[in-house]
């Protein structure tokens, strides 16, 4: 079997922050709702507790993000999924859950430098000032769906894959050098 | 003549020339001039004709209510049509042309509808081009249009950058004169984050220009001192060469900022969309000077006096030297006395008031300058430019008492508060005796959700016209101490202020001026309406202003009547009698300024137009050549052409091969919804037309939805995964639909169901091995048994295949024997490449997405969005055989048994093949006899799906006839583009191996 590629293959931007395309990362979705064995499994797959309402529980390479009030998205290396899903399944049994590989459906991105947020503020209506450090916000860039977190200085951001290219298109939009916001 | 003086300009810096070419005539200017100043300095009077009457005119303003010098900017890809020369800032290499002339700005041929401007009143278009009727659209119209338009359009694409940006804050502050600056203090000492945003380069508004100190010190040390406190200040942004240009419901504010527009190629975006939401909303946007209206008030020399001591003080720019000011009010007055200051000459001050006895009259009569009152001007003499004044009464008809020679006019009529902000979104406006003027009501303000203010108004704009009201307004609205005010107390706080000014209003110069003058009396610079028009509105029977508007075009043009409007309305309330608050105001709205369509369109443009959709396998498809069609946001390949070869002939042969050897297909974009619970089955049943609950696992079933109104609305096989979970397939365009659709239900009403769906469809990349070599290649590729014994069809099955993780649906869209694979995407490409690898010993060849048109119509099959548009239900198209009639419901269950859609009369789909073998064109009609109420043929159906079939070598085609299965072997006409019809022969819609003996080995 071939090595999982990426849409974008790694690809990356010099501007006044650099942007970078990484992954392909595990990604599950989890949806389930008020299980009393929830917590349990989302230790179990990932290690982390159970986040809050939009927030984004991180631990090293892993990490769980609240998505909606039944969908959580668990996040770990490619290759650990299977096992993760396992994991999941004997922790809920036969409690009423859906968890599913997502890893190939997604492209992830790395927005770095001081001016990072300014790259946000030009594609998200995010009032990125107020943004919380654990939180993990759903919204828009432009004309498509986004997650994003600060995380290491930078900001993670999460896409689909079919549009990774136009996602970096608008990145690198944003970025370019001259053109941070203060 | 208009000149630089040798001294002064407060703005221009004489150590940085600019050098730059007005309609190809070299010129120089200084950094920190506007465009306009740099004109003036270069004794650029003339800077443009009129729309209508190709009049000459010259610069009137200083700021972006100055309706006459729009020039084309730039040339090529950056040229821009219809800038402001008063709001550009001048930088080396800038070249502007005027617009509107020809040949030539000096002279210009049109200027004759000058001559016949008696026979072009108001309503003129109206009126003469209504008869005969098709004359306006065929002969009138191409022609007006032709001679109107201002700038010249770009017809090359735009070389700049534009991107949006958004921000947050809980006051935004619009205007950074004293009061803006002020109320931007004051709420940030409350501890608000804090945007204030300036138009213009610099901060300070009209301070500079118009006063000496504030708040006890010299003006330009104040500024300096709040400026540098504000930029202190971690909660405070400031932002020059922004304007708000609208504002929305709910704090939502548009500004446009000029990034680059004065640096053109720096790598800066030209224009940045600020889209803010700010908690409230003060708008500290001052007052625009009003010009009198008097027999010649258009010829270039005649200027705002604002304008005229802002080119004096800003920019060292003399307008001529000798300034006759015409006045109703003491604010010109500072003209005078700047003009003085700078050595020029004011031979005269006429004011219209019976008496001038302010601090300011004084001031001018203590410098020499003489000053008339009661007086005004009969006529402007010069055509391109002012040679001098003719003087009278204003209380008369014009009799001429005296001639001034000058080379320009300074005018006062007043001063008009800017307040389009305030008004946007509702907020209503007060008539001002006082200072003849609308003023924002701050009992009637536009409201937030919460019944509070949205927008506040501060400074000139609130109609305080005198520093000391100013300042003690912003105070005493309470801006720093406000977190609820209630628009009571900030009323009785308002009232308190008042401004020391008065302007009595002067709507008309002379106030008994003959038509002869008032025909000279320009209203609206830029659309050439006069006094005369108006009243001629009038005296026609237009009451309302917002006809009267539409009628004469008065502040219809790109300026939106920001000078003509107010004057307009005096003279619309005088010719019918009323007071001036009872004829009312016409409607602002937004953009308060002009904004470029590129500063909309922000990033939006080339690669990044809209997204595009590609699956793991589309650089693959580009290195091969594809032809790609866009089919939703994706693009897939429409067929995959060789050297040489059309595309239909890429087509012909994608099918034949695909028939006779292996054909594959990326069929990724196809929808996949997993669908998990245990109430999965029973959700599912609702969802489809048919039964899903009773399909056994490891088994796929052909499924329709449908919405409530009964319309075939999405289709697709569904897959048992497990014991409570299904796969849904959709169509490519339907994923992100359809599963919104299931959220709809579960979340909205069937909430208490225990089902949980996911959206996988870019989790896999999915590929269609198709053809009599299907099977070999899967063999050879190999690692799970894909036997006709192990896989029947209409089953799939888990497993590898070359080393793949492959899940294996046997289905078929083709009619061929037929694999669909569906691979983690992250691998697709890989394998993708595997099996054009592994197939070329099959006579494996890629194929698009017309071939597999052609191959399903050749079957029969349906395809949602040509067999369906949203007025088809499954019964028209035959597919009784997938709708359960056991079931108690389905979603458009009920919708289908309402009396027109269970009506045997609906057309219903049958296949037809032509009599001589050709293609019927695409959306054909079947004629019927006779013709209908609008004398259109009577049609009793319609083509949906027509090809070429290379396999059968005729045209094939589907379509809706009326009654259509009961009609088998009749011969019917199609219509065809070029007229003539096309004769048909009705049959069964399957052209192709009927049995269904291909797809079953």
């Amino acid at each position: 079997m071939s090595d999982p590629v990426s849409a974008l293959q790694g690809a990356t931007f010099d501007g006044f922050a650099t942007i970078r395309e990484i992954g392909p990362l595990g990604m599950i979705t989890l949806r389930a709702k008020e299980l009393k064995s929830l917590d349990k499994a989302i230790k179990a797959a990932v290690g982390t507790k159970t986040p809050a309402q939009r927030r984004i529980e991180v631990k090293g390479d892993r990490a769980c993000g609240w998505m909606s009030p039944d969908e959580y998205l668990l996040i770990l290396p490619y290759g650990e999924v299977a096992t993760a899903l396992a994991a999941i399944g004997k922790a809920l049994g036969t409690a009423h859950h859906l968890a599913v590989d997502v890893s190939d459906a997604r492209a992830v991105f790395r927005i770095e430098g001081a001016a990072a947020a300014d790259v946000l503020r030009k594609l998200c209506p995010v009032d990125i000032d107020r943004l919380e450090p654990d939180e993990l916000r759903r919204s828009r860039a432009a004309q498509v769906a986004v997650a994003f977190w600060a995380q290491d200085g930078g900001f993670t951001l999460v896409s689909f894959r079919s549009v990774a290219g136009y996602a970096m298109g608008l990145l690198t939009h944003s970025a370019q050098p001259g053109t941070a916001l203060s | 003549m208009s000149t630089r003086l040798s001294k002064g300009g407060r703005l221009i810096d004489r150590t940085a020339p600019a050098e730059f070419t007005f309609n190809g005539k070299h010129m120089r200017g200084f950094q920190g001039d506007t465009l306009a100043s740099a004109l003036l300095a270069n004794d650029q009077m003339l800077v443009g004709r009129s729309f209508k009457y190709h009049r000459p005119r010259g610069i009137v303003a200083s700021g972006p209510e100055e309706p006459n010098a729009l020039v084309n900017l730039g040339t090529g890809a950056r040229l821009e049509p219809n800038q402001r020369a008063t709001t550009t800032e001048l930088f080396d290499g800038l070249e502007a042309a005027s617009q509107n002339h020809w040949p030539s700005l000096e002279f210009d041929v049109g200027v004759v509808n000058n001559y016949a401007a008696r026979f072009l009143p108001a309503g003129f278009y109206y009126k003469t081009f209504i008869h005969p009727r098709p004359f306006w659209k065929h002969v009138f119209e191409p022609i007006i249009r032709r001679s109107a338009g201002l700038g010249k359009a770009p017809t090359t694409g735009d070389a700049d950058r534009y991107e949006q940006a958004y921000a947050f804050c809980d006051v935004l502050v619009v205007g950074a004169g004293v009061a803006g600056l002020l109320a931007a203090q004051s709420a940030a000492d409350a501890g608000s984050r804090v945007i204030l945003l300036e138009q213009a380069p610099s901060l300070g508004g009209r301070s500079p220009v118009d006063e000496t100190s504030v708040q006890g010190q010299p003006v330009d040390d104040w500024l300096a001192a709040v400026e540098a406190d504000l930029a202190a200040r971690d909660t405070v942004t400031i932002r020059t060469r922004t304007c708000a240009f609208g504002v929305y419901d709910h704090g939502y504010v548009l500004a446009d900022e000029r990034v680059a527009d004065h640096t053109p190629g720096d790598g800066r975006p030209k224009h940045r969309l600020w889209r803010i939401r700010a908690g409230r909303i003060i708008t500290a946007t001052g007052a625009i000077e009003r010009p009198l209206s008097f027999a010649g008030n258009d010829i270039p020399g005649v200027m705002l006096a604002g304008a005229v001591r802002d080119y004096v003080v800003n920019h060292a720019v003399s307008p001529g030297d000798r300034t006759v000011i015409v006045t109703n009010n003491d604010s010109a007055y500072l003209t005078a006395l700047a003009l003085k200051a700078a050595g020029l000459d004011v031979p005269a001050i006429l004011d219209a008031r019976e008496a001038a006895t302010g601090a300011l009259p004084e001031a001018a009569r203590a410098a020499g300058i003489r000053v008339l009152t009661g007086k005004a001007i009969a006529s402007v003499h010069g055509t391109k430019r002012v040679t001098g004044v003719a003087i009278c009464a204003q209380a008369g008809e014009g009799a001429v008492q005296e001639e001034i020679a000058c080379e320009a006019v300074a005018m006062s009529g007043g001063w008009s508060p800017v307040v389009h902000l305030f008004s946007h979104c509702g907020g209503k406006l007060l008539w001002d005796d006082g200072i003849s003027a609308f003023i924002p009501d701050p009992a009637r303000p536009p409201l937030h959700h919460d019944g509070t203010a949205m927008v506040e108004v501060v400074g000139a704009a609130a109609g305080l016209l005198d520093l000391g009201a100013i300042l003690q307004g912003v105070v005493s609205t309470g801006i720093s101490a406000r977190a609820q005010t209630k628009g009571r107390r900030k009323q009785a706080a308002i009232e308190a202020v008042k401004t020391s000014v008065s302007i009595p209003p002067v709507w008309v110069m002379p106030q008994g001026a003959p038509i002869a003058l008032r025909s000279k009396m320009w209203l609206d610079y830029q659309n050439d309406v006069k006094v005369s028009d108006v009243q001629l509105a009038a005296r026609e029977g237009y009451q309302s202003v917002e006809h009267t508007k539409r009628y004469t075009t008065l502040g219809m043009a790109t300026d939106q009547g920001k000078l003509s409007n107010i004057n307009g309305l005096g003279v619309l309330a005088e010719a019918l009698g009323e007071e001036i608050p009872q004829v009312g105001t016409t409607t602002f709205r937004p953009p308060y300024t002009p904004v470029t369509i590129g500063t909309l369109a922000g990033e939006a443009r080339g690669e990044i137009f809209q997204p595009l959709r590609r699956t793991p396998m589309h650089a693959s498809h580009e290195t091969s050549g594809a032809y790609f069609e866009p089919v939703g946001l994706w693009r897939r390949p429409y067929c995959f052409p060789r050297a040489g070869e059309t595309h239909d002939q890429a087509v012909h042969r994608e099918v034949l091969n695909t028939r006779q050897n292996l054909g594959l297909l990326d069929a990724s974009t196809l929808g996949k919804i997993i669908v998990k619970g245990p109430d999965a089955g029973r959700f599912l049943d609702m969802l489809y037309t048919g039964v899903m609950s009773t399909l056994p696992i490891g088994k796929c079933r052909y499924g329709l939805m449908c919405n409530e109104q009964g319309f075939l609305s999405d289709d697709g096989v569904v897959a048992r995964l497990a014991e409570d979970t299904w796969l849904c397939h959709t169509t490519s365009g339907g994923a992100d639909r359809i599963h919104g659709w299931m959220e709809d239900w579960l979340q909205c009403e069937w909430w208490d169901w225990q089902v949980y769906t996911a959206n996988v469809t870019e989790q896999y990349a999915q590929i269609a091995v198709v053809g009599p070599n299907a099977r070999k290649l899967l063999q050879v590729l190999g690692g799970m048994d894909v036997s006709k014994e192990t896989l029947p069809f209409m089953q799939w099955a888990d497993g590898t295949l070359g080393g793949f993780p492959a899940r294996v649906y046997r289905i078929s869209f083709s009619g061929e024997l037929s694999y669909e694979i569906a691979i983690p995407a992250s691998h697709g490409a890989a394998f993708w490449a595997a099996c054009i690898e592994a197939g070329k010993a099959l006579g494996a060849m890629p194929y698009g997405t017309e071939a597999l048109h052609v191959m399903r119509a050749e079957k029969g099959f349906i395809m949602i969005g040509d067999e369906t548009d949203g007025t088809v239900i499954p019964q028209d198209l035959g597919l009784d055989w997938a709708i359960s009639k056991k079931k108690a419901d389905y979603l458009g269950k009920r919708g289908q048994e309402r009396s027109f859609l269970a009506n045997p009369d609906r057309w219903k789909l049958v296949g037809f093949e032509t009599l001589d073998g050709s293609v019927i064109p695409d959306g054909a009609y079947v004629v019927a006899q006779g013709t209908n109420a609008n004398g259109q043929r009577n049609v009793q159906g319609r083509v949906t799906s027509t090809y070429y079939s290379p396999t059968l070598k005729r045209g094939i085609a589907m379509g809706l006839l009326n009654h259509g299965p009961t009609r088998m072997d009749e011969v019917v006409e199609f219509n065809t583009v070029l007229g003539g019809t096309v004769r048909a022969r009705v049959r069964d819609t399957v052209f192709y191996d009927k049995d269904g003996e291909k797809q079953n080995v």
